[in-house]
């Protein structure tokens, strides 16, 4: 890769980095023993993970009828949550795949906890998506399997099965290519753990790189394979979103069936996506003391990208509310008079606040600079996205066409106990994420060292 | 006793001494644990800890394995077949329901001696075919293990051969020292049955019978005496009717005999004939056939009577005859129209009221006499029977008892101890007393004995509903229970011998078969009556008659009560009726036609009341689905209640209805609502439904409420059509213009002609099809409880049906209308958000429309395409068909259905202690109809237009080589509809009722502008108003 760079650029690796420092650095956290905060925080999040767990199995063994839904709103919380991890996943497929082509540096240093978290992101979706349904027993029928029982087969009009498909080929390609970035940094904690007397970890590490060799060949094929799989994400990024929104473009509920959604679904799913990356690594590269490779200049520029997703999501709110106006279809209109004025008007309003106007503030250089305000900011996105699934499933479903079955959706505790278990999983796995794997790629930072490095900057 | 001895081996036939340990030894009861453990030398046994893994590894297996084995369910066939059974065939029986409510010849669906499904006799010249939600649930009852199984003396079983000694010693002691006997009945209409107790009587002389209706129309009859000098409940002819005017009585509903009256009333309201009848309401609440007039001014109670008087003064003018004293009332205006044209269709109107104030009701002969109504419209010589009650004799008969002057008091078909304040003490002071209810109710748990009576369909009883009109009751399964009917146990007592069935059949043969004209010997007489359920002689020539009563009067005594603040008006309400079903789940679950509520009575207010007194309510869902209750208290006693916005309720006033508050019902009944019934006070001998100085107070608590639905306005949207009849003559479609679809490149196109989807090919072969009159639709809501039975569809309760949950295949929209309109907007500048919230609220009198809604069958169905797995899909004969085996539950569809018909089990209804309705009891399961699915949890349901029966009559059809013919297969809504608005049938033979009616230019579909083409029209609903009426 490039190795000259402007000293105009901020560097990317701060404190003077040597080679072995970052080797160093980023090893520490899985070879040292973790402090009483992991520890706390881990319970907490294991414990809630549990009782989602709970919720579920109370949910496998009574029927969805433990949940708020009911004869009009037949989706909420479980397709809401859905979407909303599902976007939260798209982060990290765009930073692994699509900043890899543009040979965006400053990707090294994120993209292997962004992909960690879309992976963890697209095993909570896909909680509620096999949970969801009626029978999750049969849910094996969703995919075009030969069987037995006559003629069989899957619809494929149905945008569900579509989701299928994009969902699984998702998880699968950002998997393998999670886990292909992987292997050189296992083979360095093998390598390591040799000369550390610690022949159980090498022994797990030696299995988990696959016997990695480091001899030029392998890294050869190693950085082919990263590009073919970027090449590979890079559709994704744009299908799954599309794909998801599509349950909803294809359907005739008004404030569903929009043509606009794809490219509305995508960046609010980069939205958020980036909003959690920013929410979780603020948090880590203070605790693992990564603060010289997740620098303020990284935190920037992924401000800029949740300034222009979210003013994206914005335009689309505003193109809605003219289109549905515009169309002179009564059922469209009133769909977004209620969306805004109805008895979900607080949704409405929380989503237009936390996506639309608090990202506006990264115009301001001191704003996206700061921590504090960068993470607040963060959190407010992850709120106003999962709102606007919220406002998208609920508030179109509770009234539409006939007035006569216009209800009130109200959540159970199954339906808030499995969300926020599901939070508890996603904290729960990149806990152990952070403490078994290195949450840098150490191959990849290393290689912008020399053009990214501060004191190369001097 | 057989002396054979069967023997396994030798060893067991001639035992050793040895071999018996062994036998002994190898299944030890009592393995001496103990000992065994306690043995020093345990440690040197060859059983090691291996071994115990190896054993406890072996009992885990073998028990696992034994508990993979799946539950074997064995049917057992007929081992000699009934010569009338076909299994997978059903046997209809003709039959009578009369529950001292609803009267109704019937017909009777029987599926291997089990009956499941109740339908009208169309044969029967009084009902017609119709049929009502009470009397089709009525099957259930027959499956309720609430049922007392047995003869009972003070809560404990008795057999009936004790029962009936001691009651026969008891009646003997009384009849010797001439203590009175006394029948407390509802009104009995069985001319067998009065010959029963006229033999009774013959054998204890002091006997007397006294008719008890608790929903009284003594009134009525009293005015009868008093006016014409007939005592009697005369017949209504509204088919006959040009012009209808009610005052307060829900006439198509639960007045008299709603069914016969709604069938009648709906032949008026064709608007095909260029004319339409005209029906003025003038009521106090909100009823069912308020909502159906054409024009309804409300009214509080105390005026109701002074409008009465008003009306008769304006025909008097008109006719010449004296005015009476009244007063002003608001509906003076309306009550001049409506005189005027009274006036101009003398002789072919009507003039009803539901007060059971004799004074009132005789003003209203008066006015009726004044138009010459008696003879045409309303014909005293051919009465109905269906009323008999003199509450004066009830009163009397009740302060008898308190007295102690009664010896003995036998109850049939009445709940007094629910229904009648005072009784229980009352009861208490006589020396024999004999409840013949089906279960220990509130009074068979009072009296001394219970002599439990069949359910109707398991009993034999004839019916004379009206003069000459006669129908028989005949068992469809053998009894249940050791019960026995009340006409046998009579007979048992008066030692009449034989039994009811033999005394019945002579009964027919020697009265009734000399008036047949058909020439039918005793034997065929008696068998063809009862094949086809009723026998009717012709009618009596009606005659005029001559009011000869006291109008001034009555007019005085009907007018002097003012009224205070608030005014309480007690109601009979669709679903429970008198309460006598409240413990059937199905009823409970029926949702009022009105207010849309389940399993609960209440307070209706209008909406300015309960703001006076700060009352929220659960609408627009800032509060979920809590009512505030209130106190209401009249004439000292209090009752809580809470309180439900009812749009069309008179300010100033309140109504409850009776019917619930039952404590002894059984499981599901008991404790639901507030009796009502504690309300009810007598006046001048009658009992009277309303109160006229009552006080509400706020409690502060709150209660929860269970309502299908909550909105309650069209927010501007025509998803129900309508004109009015003059616009309607100009242009038969007025209301309903094509709708066009612009399109880009081809101009304005039909919405079925804008599309994305392949057409289904539907021009060979059948292609069911449905429309819906919304005009002859009176909102009754015997279709869903008809669905309900037919389907299988469970009762989920009040919870879930509070979570809008509710499993009804079709469901009736009810609309009222607001004073917001598109029109008035434009006019007035209200910009978008403010208009849509002020149509949120109904208007204070409101206009209302009903809509029967299941699913549409749309051709282009979009919860077709949405489904991942494939299993709802479009049938070759147009129908949309749910394959419940391979639904995964999604609820995409459900989701993408514009209609919301589709129903999710979101629990498993059956064979789960959650849902103790009739699904879960085992007794109750009998009335499963075999050939619908009972669905499971997770799986999606909707309306399968009955598919089952298009499957059959098809077969059916096949069987005999020839075509469906029209009218042959009816769906279950269909049937049950006493008004004939629903008709079903193939689109594709053009003679078919339905094709014809699909091309009425009234004709639409829903939501025809989302291109998902229906198989269920519309017919706009046409109202009898002139343009300022409908606007006003």
């Amino acid at each position: 890769m490039a190795n000259h760079e402007s000293t105009v650029r901020e560097p990317l690796i701060l404190g003077d980095k040597t080679w072995h420092q970052i080797t160093e650095d980023i090893s520490f956290p899985v070879e040292g023993k973790a402090n009483k905060w992991w520890w706390i925080v881990f319970s907490i999040s294991a414990l809630t993970a549990l009782y989602g767990i709970g919720c579920l199995a109370y949910t496998i063994g009574t029927g969805i009828g433990t949940w708020g839904a009911n004869k009009t709103v037949g989706w909420a919380w479980d397709i809401t949550n859905f979407v909303w991890w599902v976007g939260i996943g798209h982060a990290g497929t765009l930073i692994s795949a699509i900043l890899l082509l543009f040979r965006q540096k400053w990707r090294m240093s994120i993209n292997r906890s962004a992909e960690a978290m879309t992976i963890f992101a697209v095993i909570c979706a896909a909680i509620f998506v096999t949970m969801h349904t009626g029978r999750p027993w049969l849910d094996y029928w969703l995919f075009p399997l030969p069987n037995q029982f006559g003629s069989l087969w899957v619809n494929f009009n149905s945008p569900l099965m579509w989701d299928v498909f994009a969902v699984t080929t998702y998880f699968t390609i950002s998997l393998v290519f999670w886990y292909s970035g992987l292997i050189p940094d296992f083979g360095t904690i093998r390598d390591r753990a040799q000369m550390q007397g610690k022949p159980l970890r090498r022994k797990i590490y030696n299995i988990l790189s696959f016997g990695w060799s480091g001899n030029a060949r392998a890294w050869h094929r190693f950085e082919e394979l990263a590009l073919v799989l970027a090449g590979l994400s890079t559709p994704l990024v744009l299908s799954v979103h599309t794909i998801v929104s599509m349950d909803f473009a294809t359907s005739i509920v008004p404030g569903w069936h929009t043509t606009i959604f794809p490219p509305y679904f995508v960046a609010g799913a980069i939205f958020s996506g980036f909003a959690m990356v920013l929410t979780l690594l603020l948090i880590a590269r203070k605790t693992l003391n990564l603060e010289a490779y997740i620098t303020i200049n990284h935190v920037e520029s992924m401000n800029k990208v949740i300034t222009l997703t979210g003013s994206i999501v914005g335009v689309a709110y505003l193109t809605e509310l003219f289109i549905s106006w515009y169309s002179g279809v009564e059922y469209e209109q009133y769909a977004f008079i209620n969306r805004a004025t109805g008895p979900y008007w607080w949704a409405y309003a929380s989503m237009m606040t936390c996506n639309v106007v608090t990202p506006q503030l990264f115009w301001f250089k001191s704003v996206r600079r700061s921590l504090i305000a960068t993470f607040i900011i963060s959190i407010f996105v992850n709120i106003g996205m999962w709102f606007e699934r919220f406002v998208i499933i609920v508030t179109s479903l509770h009234r539409d066409y006939v007035p006569s079955s216009w209800l009130i959706y109200h959540p159970s505790f199954v339906d808030i106990g499995i969300f926020i278990g599901t939070n508890g999983i996603f904290f729960t796995l990149f806990l152990l994420f952070c403490r078994t794997f290195p949450v840098i790629a150490i191959a990849e930072i290393k290689s912008i060292l020399k053009s990214s490095g501060s004191q190369y900057k001097k | 006793m057989s002396n054979k001895r069967y023997w396994k081996g030798h060893a067991e036939l001639n035992p050793t001494a040895e071999f018996k340990q062994s036998v002994e030894a190898e299944f030890p009861e009592n393995a001496k644990v103990e000992e065994l453990l306690g043995n020093a030398n345990i440690g040197d046994t060859s059983s090691n800890r291996r071994d115990f893994l190896k054993f406890l590894g072996f009992s885990t297996a073998a028990a696992t394995l034994a508990a993979c084995e799946t539950p074997v369910n064995r049917a057992i066939p007929y081992l000699n077949k009934p010569e009338e059974i076909t299994p997978g065939v059903a046997n209809w029986y003709a039959s009578t329901f009369y529950d001292s409510n609803d009267y109704a010849s019937i017909l009777v669906k029987v599926r291997e001696g089990r009956p499941i499904k109740i339908e009208g006799n169309k044969i029967s010249n009084v009902t017609k075919g119709g049929i009502n939600s009470r009397v089709n649930s009525s099957v259930l009852g027959l499956y309720d293990s609430g049922r007392a199984k047995g003869a009972e003396a003070a809560g404990r079983q008795i057999t009936w051969d004790t029962l009936d000694k001691e009651v026969k010693e008891k009646l003997a002691a009384i009849a010797a020292k001439g203590g009175k006997i006394r029948f407390l009945t509802s009104t009995i209409i069985s001319p067998s049955t009065k010959a029963i107790l006229a033999q009774f009587k013959a054998k204890y002389p002091t006997t007397e019978v006294v008719t008890y209706d608790p929903i009284s129309y003594s009134g009525i009859i009293n005015a009868n005496q008093a006016s014409f000098g007939k005592a009697v409940v005369p017949d209504y002819y509204f088919e006959k009717a040009k012009v209808v005017v009610s005052f307060g009585a829900d006439f198509l509903n639960t007045w008299l005999s709603g069914v016969k009256f709604a069938k009648a009333y709906g032949v008026t309201r064709n608007p095909k004939n260029k004319a339409m009848s005209r029906h003025f309401q003038f009521e106090t609440a909100l009823s069912l056939t308020g909502s159906n007039a054409d024009i309804r001014v409300s009214l509080k109670a105390s005026q109701i009577n002074k409008a009465v008087v008003n009306l008769y003064n304006e025909i008097a003018k008109k006719a010449g005859a004296s005015s009476l004293p009244s007063g002003s009332t608001e509906g003076d205006k309306a009550i001049a129209k409506a005189a005027n044209e009274l006036w101009e269709n003398k002789g072919n109107t009507i003039v009803v009221a539901g007060s059971n104030d004799p004074s009132v009701q005789t003003v209203v002969n008066g006015i009726n006499a004044l138009l010459g109504n008696y003879g045409n419209t309303i014909d005293l010589d051919n009465y109905l029977n269906i009323r008999q009650g003199d509450d004066t004799k009830v009163i009397a008969l009740l302060n008898e008892m308190k007295a102690g002057g009664i010896s003995a008091l036998f109850v049939q078909g009445v709940n007094p101890a629910y229904t009648l304040s005072g009784f229980a003490d009352a009861v208490s002071k006589v020396e024999l007393s004999v409840s013949f209810a089906d279960r220990a109710d509130e009074t068979g748990s009072l009296t001394k004995y219970l002599a439990p009576s069949n359910h109707y369909l398991e009993s034999w009883d004839d019916a004379e509903p009206k003069v000459g009109q006669y129908s028989l009751t005949q068992p469809t399964i053998a009894p249940l229970f050791k019960t026995r009917q009340f006409q046998d146990s009579l007979i048992a007592w008066a030692d009449l011998g034989g039994d009811y069935h033999s005394f019945l059949k002579s009964t027919w043969q020697t009265t009734l078969q000399p008036k047949s004209t058909e020439g039918f010997g005793a034997e065929e007489f008696w068998v063809r009556s009862l094949q086809g359920g009723v026998f009717e002689t012709p009618a009596l020539a009606a005659t005029a008659a001559t009011n000869v009563a006291d109008l001034n009067a009555a007019a005085a005594k009907a007018t002097k009560d003012n009224g205070g603040n608030t005014e309480l008006v007690i109601y009979v309400k669709t679903g429970l009726g008198d309460g006598n079903q409240a413990n059937n789940p199905w009823l409970q679950e029926f949702p009022d036609p009105i207010s849309k509520l389940t399993w609960d009575n209440y307070v209706a207010m209008a909406v300015s009341d309960m703001k006076k007194l700060g009352l929220t309510w659960f609408e627009k869902g800032d509060n979920w689905e809590q009512a505030d209750v209130v106190s209401v208290t009249v004439n000292g006693k209090t009752v809580k209640l809470p309180a439900i916005p009812q749009p069309g309720q008179k300010p100033g006033t309140i109504s409850i209805a009776l019917g619930y508050g039952r404590t002894k019902a059984g499981k599901t009944g008991n404790g639901i609502g507030v009796n009502a019934f504690d309300l009810v006070s007598t006046s001048g001998g009658f009992f009277d439904y309303q109160n006229l100085n009552v006080s509400v107070t706020k409690t502060g608590e709150q209660y929860p409420v269970a309502a299908t639905q909550t909105h309650h306005t069209l927010m501007g949207r025509d998803m129900v059509k309508e004109t009015i009849l003059t616009d309607y003559i100009k242009d038969p479609k007025s209301g309903n213009p094509d709708l066009f679809i612009q399109t880009t490149n081809h101009g304005k196109q039909a919405p079925t002609k804008v599309n994305l989807w392949d057409d289904h090919p539907n021009d060979r072969g059948h292609r069911w099809g449905m429309t819906i009159d919304l005009n002859s639709c009176i909102g009754c809501g015997s279709c869903v409880t008809s669905c309900t039975s037919e389907n299988n569809v469970a009762v989920v309760g009040k919870d879930e049906v509070r979570r809008s949950r509710e499993m009804h295949w079709i469901r009736i929209d009810r609309y009222y209308t607001s004073a917001m309109t598109e029109e008035r907007a434009e006019k007035e500048g209200v910009g978008a958000i403010d208009k849509f919230l002020a149509m949120e609220d109904a208007e204070e009198n409101p206009s209302v429309v009903f809509q029967p809604l299941m699913c549409q069958h749309c051709n282009h169905a979009p919860c077709e395409t949405v489904c991942p797995v494939a299993a709802t899909t479009h049938s070759n004969e147009g129908l949309n068909q749910m394959t419940y085996n391979r639904c995964i539950g999604t609820r995409y569809c459900a989701n993408n259905c514009p209609y919301k018909v589709r129903r999710f089990n979101y629990f498993k209804y059956f064979d789960n202690e959650q849902f103790p309705f009739n699904f879960n009891d085992d007794l109750a399961k009998m009335v499963i109809n075999p050939d619908v699915t009972v669905r499971s949890r997770g799986v999606m349901e909707k309306c399968s237009m009955c598919v089952h029966r298009i499957q059959s009559g098809k077969l059916r059809a096949k069987k005999e080589s020839r075509k469906v013919t029209d009218g042959e297969i009816t769906t279950a809504c269909q049937s049950a509809c006493p008004t004939n608005a629903i008709s079903f049938g193939d689109l594709n033979d053009a003679e078919t009722n339905v094709a014809k009616s699909s091309k009425d230019e009234r004709g639409y579909h829903m939501l025809e502008e989302i291109g998902i083409q229906p198989n269920v029209w519309y017919l706009t609903k046409v109202r009898n108003r002139t343009k300022e009426e409908n606007e006003a």
